[in-house]
């Protein structure tokens, strides 16, 4: 970190401040981190793929990422109409809706997973009334797609919110004087503008879902090859001591991880300019 | 039920403007978009408290003061009161390092300490496992010295601090970036010492910001899951917190009492979202 730019400034601070906030994150995130790379070394390259694509490990990732990603589009779909109710009517206990949209922020992962586990269980108060319809949630991969998407609930109505706020009307007055529908404006004006802050949100809502292990533990069922989340697969490795096991797999997933984060910070710098 | 200085933006600034639905549409959209919160929100969050009471008050009150229930809810609180405060005072010192000064790679930095949020909370433990556990780096020294940390109360506290670890610095530096800092430098300049800046300027004007944080840090610091249940072994009475000890009591089909020791944790993500949205219309106030 350069220091030069300290002499512009006559605030006092800059030097133990940023000091120490190198240090705490060294300590607490960057060396553990570096930990779990330098270990992933132990293997051999034949034997790190050999622990990162084993028929279970595969699975897992097709479960983990493929009900990550459809949790993620329904909260896009659904994120954008909360977000737009929300914003634009008015109706009874909006103000309550509202500060309830962070609950899965708030929640520990646990309660809500035996929480979520009991009402979309057979006999449960939602259960009871899907599964005479054929739909089995509870111990299913539905349920995962279940989970991942309360998780992930608030991510882009907070993130689509804020920009509905701010849009100008003048934009949706001309478009209706130049003969649009309502449904015009909404596709072809509205839309377009809100674009990088729904994919923002999707982006998050999916990594978080990705790695997200305490709600949908609860509900899984955890079955090999079928319902198991990548996440459950790395405990279960070192439950049985193979930590080398645990940790190349560990090593996969925070590299989806970081890829997830850059493709967060592009969004939000490509909507940052957008907004321009 | 407008909050003032809330730009006025419903139907009613729409109406006879041709620039909102019929009546019609905007009664289906709210109705589809309670209904989604209904079935992932509201019915869950209701079900916690109906399961909790289900075997009446006297269950109720018993599994909460049982002994494990009581050495669980104060491994909690004490973990929470350690890892709180020092992130606290990081992210107060990282705030005013980013916000107040210019240096290359800051924007790099903000991205490093967003980092805990994006790693799934299995891996948060698991690096803790493998530097401070029996097969990890320092695992043999530490054992040696008869420190244990991986399976004891240090773990669960590193594993809260890790993932807790970006809450009040990120609500922080985009607060105190808005502000500017003429305030601070008219202090300076005046003969103000860098602690009197910070305590008689910055912190009346961002007060609200920290609450939100620190409430924020704390919910999930309480409610964490997954990462502390990798560091902690699981041994019930001693390194059980909340969460944990909701998870055994499910496994074990005490469901009544489970739900009733969750309901607790229910009631703080309660309080938490309370207070957060005072601090919202605070800060939005005082904008």
């Amino acid at each position: 970190m350069a220091l030069h730019n300290k002499k512009n400034s006559v605030i006092p601070g800059f030097g133990p401040t940023l000091g120490y906030t190198i240090f705490y994150l060294s300590l607490i995130v960057l060396i553990p981190l570096s930990a779990l790379v330098i270990k992933s070394t132990d293997l051999s390259w034949q034997q790190f793929v050999g622990a990162v694509t084993a028929d279970r490990v595969l699975a897992s990732y097709r479960v983990t990422f493929g009900a990550a990603l459809m949790a993620a589009a329904a909260n896009a779909f659904f994120g954008v109409l909360v977000a737009w109710v929300l914003v634009r009517y008015r109706f009874p206990g909006k103000r309550l809706v509202d500060a309830l949209v962070d609950l899965p922020f708030a929640l520990p992962t646990a309660v809500a997973g035996i929480t979520l586990a009991t009402v979309y269980s057979s006999n449960g108060w939602l259960g009871r009334y899907l599964e005479p319809r054929g739909i089995k949630v509870a111990f299913t991969p539905v349920g995962i797609f279940v989970a991942m998407t309360f998780i992930g609930l608030p991510f882009v109505v907070r993130t689509v919110q804020p920009v509905l706020e701010e849009l100008e009307s003048e934009v949706e007055e001309a478009a209706v004087c130049l003969g649009a529908c309502r449904w015009q404006t909404f596709s072809r004006v509205l839309f377009p503008t809100l674009l990088p802050s729904v994919l923002t949100g999707f982006a998050l809502a999916f990594a978080r879902a990705v790695g997200e292990y305490g709600s949908v533990i609860f509900i899984a069922g955890n079955m090999p090859m079928v319902s198991e989340i990548t996440p459950l697969l790395i405990i279960t490795k070192l439950e049985q001591y193979d930590y080398a096991g645990a940790t190349a797999i560990a090593s996969v997933m925070l590299g989806a991880s970081f890829i997830l984060l850059f493709a967060v910070n592009l969004l939000q710098w490509w909507s940052r300019r957008y907004a321009e | 039920m407008h909050l003032p200085g809330r730009k006025n933006r419903d139907s009613t600034a729409f109406a006879g403007r041709g620039m909102t639905e019929p009546a019609l549409v905007r009664w289906f959209l709210i109705a589809s978009a309670l209904a989604f919160l209904a079935l992932f929100l509201f019915v869950p969050l209701a079900a916690v408290f109906s399961q909790a009471l289900e075997k009446g008050w006297d269950a109720y009150i018993e599994a909460i003061r049982e002994p494990d229930a009581l050495t669980a809810i104060k491994l909690t609180v004490v973990t929470a009161a350690i890892a709180v405060p020092l992130n606290l005072v990081f992210g107060v010192s990282a705030a005013w390092a980013i916000a107040k000064f210019k240096f290359r790679g800051k924007s790099f930095l903000i991205t490093l300490i967003d980092l805990p949020f994006s790693v799934s909370p299995v891996i948060s433990g698991l690096i803790y496992v493998l530097l401070f556990g029996l097969q990890g780096w320092l695992g043999p020294w530490l054992q040696e010295h008869n420190v244990k940390i991986i399976f004891a109360v240090p773990g669960i506290v590193l594993a809260t601090i890790f993932v807790t670890f970006p809450f009040v610095a990120r609500e922080l530096i985009p607060l105190m970036e808005a502000q500017g800092k003429d305030e601070e430098e008219a202090a300076t300049v005046l003969g103000a010492s860098g602690l009197q800046t910070f305590f008689r300027v910055t912190l009346p004007n961002v007060r609200w910001g920290i609450i939100y944080g620190v409430i924020l840090c704390n919910a999930r610091a309480m409610g964490e899951f997954g990462a502390v249940s990798v560091v902690s072994g699981h041994i019930r009475g001693s390194t059980n917190t909340v969460p944990l000890h909701v998870e055994i009591l499910y496994n074990e089909y005490n469901y009544a009492a489970a739900f009733a020791v969750a309901s607790l944790l229910a009631l703080l993500a309660l309080v938490t979202l309370a207070v957060k949205s005072v601090a919202e219309w605070k800060m939005r106030k005082e904008a």
